[in-house]
């Protein structure tokens, strides 16, 4: 079965319509791959990305969800083997009882093992264990002569796949080198931070001890309160940290879906005057300092997966996340980026700071080293546009740059000035591809 | 590609010097420099101020030659508009005639000219850019018909009738191209003060085309199927539709 459909990314934002295929075994993605029109092929996930990094306008889609076998476990060596459609939630459910935590967890389990190659996904311990791509031992990527390579981190195209946005080929499987775990727990520290000063200086401090570490930041304090914020930072807990009563159970993952949200939800229910009350009761109720809690990972990594369907909240206009890095050192940039996003009162809940450490061998890869804010921004206000084009200069002029996996907007002129390594890139691109045949919507924006 | 906030990069204009159309075109890229647009439209200096003034606006301008009444002219018109570059998020068919209203009901030739520029013409560049947008998979199309073609007057029927034909079409067309991801705006101006009407007195709730334009760019984000401009023309031929014939007619419209 296949059908024209209009897709869009998590944000729910500027739909095409394209033909959605089901994957099938090697053989027929390998015959849709040489047989693709003028619009090509693109590969799809979980659809969490953003913006248009998952649609193919008048193109093929092929949903790999249905691809989703773990084929192999070495728990001594902590090595699976998984197609590339499986989902990391899949993955913690399968392989947490094992002992195996996978490498890298973004804010949601919900996102392929494919996606995750392709967007180079991060997660809280960037600054100590890197991102997605270094964790993957070997893949098999379906080209655009529909030959399958098994690729390593010796090879060139490996890292144009890794944060390539699906624009090299389709990722099939993958090898993952998971991290071993005694439990299911993590073991958190909590601290309220009154400014961004106050943050700053506790996160270039403290990280280093920590392997987990995030802030939530409420960008619409403002004046001496710029940049309050609560920051939760962890381990994962052994089995002898836990409480006598868990330790028999130390493994068991079991995450609660708590509701689904309704798919009709009116426009602007998140104006500055809830999202201001929510952050304020945010606030006030983490503790000022708190050691040594335990926490499931599900509470620590996704607390947003507790209600599925989310991104219903925004209401049919969607939102698009802006999420940017500036290096080390540009904390001024920082500083400027939130207080006009404060002043301009964008009703963003959960805007989130982290630290990124040493940057991946991946030609279009996010991370680099430095301060990295990801923060959610209903569409429709007016000043929308120009608000965030001016952000993009201030992150150009700092020597930063913006995350390929939640764009949705960002004119094509920025994106060499972000991504120096782009020709670099594209001479990979065309010649593994050359005559692009993996296109997608967010390669036709940008130019890529 | 059209972005999450609307920032289109592509556009196309059919009938390119058309006043409407162009300031359309200055509203719907004033966030962003760079944005390419096509102009086709007779050579001519008129075509040459409208693309010298975009471009002193920051756009990148291409004027191709388009002649609405040859069949030829349209297809290689669109043809190249669309293989000159990258996807195309806007398509605006701006052009048309008023013509002379009390020859154009008399002589059949000023009769049959309106019909091919501002019905057969109209039509027949719906079907060849429909083609191409169903084929990116996404896209907007402008259609500028006219309230006249809500309720024919007397006073510029032919003129009515074919907008009222166009308006149909389009209305149609977007109907069906829903599935495809492409949109079609239908806007229904009353009376704008452009060159089109220079010398005839302005009617009741007359605009300018900076006015229009904004109408059409909110309609176009907002995902509307018809505008109106003003938009309390809306109500105003809502009620002048109902009207009977006998009241109709002795209205100073």
């Amino acid at each position: 079965m296949d059908s024209r459909r209009p897709l869009t990314g998590w944000g729910r934002t500027n739909p095409s319509v394209a033909t959605l295929r089901p994957a099938g075994d090697d053989a027929e993605l390998a015959r849709l791959v040489t047989e693709a029109g003028r619009r090509g092929v693109l590969a799809r996930g979980l659809g969490r990305s953003y913006g248009d990094a998952a649609q193919n306008g008048g193109g093929v889609v092929v949903d790999m969800t249905i691809r989703h076998g773990v084929l192999s476990v070495d728990t001594g060596a902590a090595l699976v083997e998984v197609e590339a459609g499986a989902s990391l939630d899949h993955l913690m459910r399968l392989l947490l009882p094992m002992g195996l935590f996978v490498p890298v967890s973004p804010g949601t389990r919900q996102v392929t093992v494919g996606g995750a190659i392709a967007a180079d996904i991060h997660g809280k311990n960037h600054h100590v264990d890197g991102s997605f791509g270094r964790h993957v031992v070997s893949m098999d990527l379906l080209c655009a002569d529909g030959t399958i390579r098994q690729l390593t981190p010796e090879s060139e195209l490996f890292w144009a796949t890794v944060g390539g946005m699906g624009l090299t080929g389709l990722v099939l499987r993958a090898t993952l080198r998971m991290k071993k775990v005694e439990s299911a727990y993590c073991l958190v520290d909590t601290e309220r931070c009154v400014d961004l000063d106050d943050l700053l200086q506790r996160m270039a401090e403290g990280d280093h001890r920590y392997t987990y570490s995030v802030a939530w930041i409420d960008c619409l304090a403002r004046g001496s309160s710029l940049g309050r914020s609560v920051l939760t930072r962890g381990w994962s807990a052994t089995r002898a940290q836990l409480p006598s009563r868990s330790r028999d159970h130390a493994l068991d993952f079991r995450p609660r879906q708590l509701a689904v949200a309704p798919s009709v939800f009116p426009s602007g229910l998140l104006s500055r005057a809830t999202v201001s009350a929510f952050n304020e009761a945010w606030y006030r109720k983490a503790p000022r300092e708190r050691r040594g809690e335990i926490q499931s990972i599900a509470a620590f990594f996704h607390p947003l997966d507790a209600v599925a369907q989310w991104n219903r909240i925004y209401g049919p206009k969607g939102f698009l996340q802006y999420q940017f890095v500036v290096p080390f050192g540009a904390e001024d940039a920082l500083r400027r980026c939130i207080e006009m996003l404060s002043d301009a009162g964008q009703a963003s809940f959960l805007a989130v700071l982290k630290r990124f450490g040493q940057p991946s061998p991946g030609h279009l890869s996010f991370p680099t080293p430095g301060w990295t804010l990801a923060l959610d921004v209903p569409i429709g206000a007016a000043i929308l546009g120009g608000l965030l084009d001016r952000l993009d200069e201030e992150v150009l002029a700092a020597g930063g740059r913006e995350y390929l996996a939640k764009d949705s907007r960002l004119p094509a002129s920025a994106i060499a000035r972000m991504y120096p390594r782009l020709d670099e890139w594209r001479d990979v691109k065309r010649a593994a591809d050359p005559h692009g045949v993996f296109n997608s919507d967010l390669a036709r924006r940008l130019g890529l | 590609v059209k972005d999450a906030i609307g920032n289109v990069q592509r556009i196309v204009v059919l009938g390119g010097t058309s006043d409407i159309a162009l300031a359309t075109v200055v509203k719907l890229t004033q966030e962003r420099r760079g944005v390419q647009v096509t102009l086709a439209a007779r050579p001519g200096d008129r075509r040459a101020a409208a693309a010298a003034a975009l471009e002193g606006r920051g756009m990148q301008v291409t004027e191709v030659d388009f002649e609405a009444t040859d069949r030829t002219s349209c297809e290689r018109a669109i043809t190249s508009a669309f293989e000159a570059g990258g996807d195309v998020d806007v398509v605006m068919v701006a052009f048309g005639l008023l013509g002379d209203q009390e020859r154009a009901w008399q002589d059949v030739d000023v009769a049959l000219e309106l019909v091919q520029v501002n019905y057969a013409a109209a039509v027949g560049c719906g079907v060849l850019v429909a083609e191409r947008l169903r084929a990116q998979g996404h896209g907007a199309i402008i259609a500028m018909s006219s309230v006249a073609g809500e309720r024919p007057r007397r006073s510029n029927f032919v003129y009515g009738s074919t907008k009222a034909g166009m308006d149909a079409f389009y209305t149609g067309l977007g109907d069906a191209l829903a599935a495809d991801g492409v949109r079609v705006l239908v806007v229904r101006p009353g009376f704008v003060a452009t060159k089109m009407t220079a010398g005839l007195d302005a009617a009741p709730l007359s605009q300018v085309p900076e006015q229009v334009a904004e109408v059409i760019v909110a309609g176009l984000l907002a995902g509307r199927h018809t505008v109106w401009v003003p938009p309390a023309m809306r109500w105003v031929m809502l009620v002048l539709r109902h009207l009977p014939r006998p009241v109709f007619r002795r209205l100073p419209v």
